[in-house]
């Protein structure tokens, strides 16, 4: 059963590009992307408790971290400036990390949305490196003699990532790792009892998340082609807030899905801009009310599944 | 084993202990009772990093204790429970169990990731341990369930559980019998004598089941108002006028 949902699932996400209209074919690789920052966010918000309404600012350091890269040595290959993209990116999650070690709740949802907004203005304020409200052209990236110049040759690039991506989510949320992360969002005082070392756990969060983010940065760069700071922008902060929640607080499925969900419905309500929140919150309201647990505990009271809860 | 002295911390200008001291041998059971407020549950969090103490020492065979975080005196073989039971509540059973056993695991966050087989040999090997500490305590048939939505008797047994997963040397009860109705108490009781005579632990227990600490307890050591008042066999106290006075002049409900 779970081997039939999982092969044909694949069969589906390898055999997109030949079935879909190109369109959808750079969709799904949006999707994709938004699932890596899902799965990052769900890491720090779901598993930790610490809510972050910044991950725009993570992604579009990553973005840049990998533009800049490919623009000033092409020579260096896709795979070793996604990397860059997410150490780059996980370095800038333990500067913000540490000093909001002291912070909770709303006032961690603060720091990290001023984060966000730092970094918009740091990318128009640095417009001799990042060409700031005009623009960078991000050149096709090249996997050995190959340049990725078209969608679907993206397309496989942005999946692979991902699903190596989410293979080492489930690694770690299975392990040790993942569950002082749980132990941290359930209780604090008998995680420290257990001997989980709060503060670095806290830390390790955001530098694991602010990493899953930057590498997707780094392909959203790749996927789109042309970075902006107005692509960056708090809107899209909440966005990934509204993933994890719509698919799933603490799941790594759940965050797939609800980056599947909503990065689909921002797509149809694009002709409707004036409507957006207004069926985006209605939504979030609903999946709220009838489904607290996501998609994924949706899914999981239908066919209950036991120990797993990924 | 557990040397408390001189121990003395305030909350805004309110003396919750007061030169405190009391020491505790090795497999010795020593419980600490008081009316509600003495400073029991203080004790604890002093002890075990939570607080940190305007003068006193805590020493821990030979190690100062009070120089360390909460997650270091954890390291140093010092377990507890809490008065309001703290299982992660949203984690099954078998999962409250492995966080017991952190320290004792190896895998960090890169290592599982890459899915090393030293990674799962260690992971197939804990979860075996932990099965069988639950079997233990007699919640095998609940390893998979979500720890919050089990009876507060199994949660407060869960919570021994995972104590003892961290494989202490020194065990802080507290209050493990409340809310428990007379034969989870009992139960309770043969499973903290089998820590001692079993696993060779030494326990010191806050308690107000005065059956429970009178039928388990090699010494007693009474506070009031952040202040030991007596100290003795269990036989001693229950005879001493002046812990009697304790309870029944302050009104409390033990």
């Amino acid at each position: 059963m779970r081997a039939a949902a999982l092969g044909s699932g694949a069969v589906v996400v390898l055999g997109w590009p030949w079935a879909a209209p190109r369109y959808f074919v750079f969709l799904a690789s949006l999707i994709a992307i938004n699932a890596i920052v899902a799965i990052g966010l769900n890491l720090l918000t779901g598993y930790t408790n610490q809510l972050s309404f910044g991950h725009a600012g993570f992604l579009a350091i990553g973005a840049y971290a990998a533009a800049l890269l490919t623009i000033q040595a092409p020579l260096v290959p896709l795979p070793a400036t996604l990397l860059a993209a997410g150490l780059v990116t996980a370095a800038m999650g333990l500067a913000l990390g540490v000093p909001c070690l002291r912070l909770e709740g709303l006032y961690l949802a603060m720091a990290t949305l001023a984060f966000g907004f730092v970094v918009v203005e740091a990318i128009l304020n640095l417009d001799w490196l990042t060409r700031g409200n005009d623009g960078l052209r991000v050149p096709a990236a090249r996997i050995g003699p190959w340049a990725l110049t078209t969608d679907t040759s993206r397309y496989y690039v942005v999946v692979t990532v991902a699903a190596l991506l989410i293979l080492a989510a489930r690694n770690i949320t299975r392990t040790r790792t993942g569950r002082a992360l749980l132990a941290v969002r359930e209780s604090e005082i008998a995680a420290q009892a257990s001997g989980v070392h709060l503060a670095a756990y806290k830390t390790l969060a955001f530098v694991v998340s602010a990493f899953y983010t930057g590498v997707a940065g780094g392909l959203f760069a790749l996927v789109v082609g042309f970075l902006s700071p107005d692509s960056f922008d708090v809107f899209l902060s909440v966005d990934f807030v509204a993933m994890i929640i719509v698919g799933g607080l603490g799941s790594i499925l759940g965050s797939v899905m609800g980056a599947a969900v909503i990065t689909t419905l921002n797509d149809s309500l694009a002709g409707f801009q004036s409507y957006r929140p207004l069926v985006f919150g209605a939504i979030l309201i609903v999946s709220m009310l009838f489904m607290p647990g996501g998609i994924a505990s949706a899914l999981q009271k239908i066919q209950p599944r036991q120990g797993d809860r990924a | 084993m557990l040397e408390v002295d001189d121990l003395s911390i305030s909350f805004g200008g309110l003396d919750a202990l007061s030169g405190l001291g009391f020491s505790v041998a090795e497999r010795e059971i020593f419980a600490l009772i008081g009316p509600n407020g003495a400073g029991k549950s203080t004790v604890f969090n002093v002890i075990t990093g939570l607080y940190r103490p305007s003068r006193g020492r805590v020493v821990l065979a030979g190690e100062d204790l009070l120089a360390l975080a909460s997650h270091q005196v954890a390291r140093r073989g010092v377990a507890r429970t809490f008065q309001n039971t703290e299982v992660f509540r949203r984690l099954s059973a078998l999962d409250n169990v492995l966080v017991g056993r952190h320290a004792h695991l190896r895998a960090g966050a890169i290592r599982a990731a890459l899915g090393l087989g030293a990674v799962r040999r260690e992971e197939a090997e804990a979860r075996r341990f932990a099965r069988t500490l639950l079997a233990r305590f007699g919640l095998e048939d609940v390893a998979d369930t979500e720890s919050g939505s089990l009876p507060l008797g199994l949660q407060k047994r869960l919570e021994i559980a995972r104590a003892l997963a961290s494989g202490p040397r020194l065990v802080l009860l507290d209050e493990p019998a409340g809310g428990l109705n007379q034969t989870e108490t009992q139960t309770l009781m043969e499973i903290i004598r089998r820590l001692r005579d079993e696993s060779g632990l030494t326990i010191v227990v806050v308690e107000h089941d005065m059956e429970l600490v009178m039928g388990i307890s090699d010494r007693v050591a009474v506070l009031d108002r952040g202040r030991k008042i007596a100290e003795g066999t269990p036989r001693e106290i229950a005879a001493d006028a002046t812990v009697v006075e304790a309870y029944l002049g302050s009104g409390s409900d033990a």
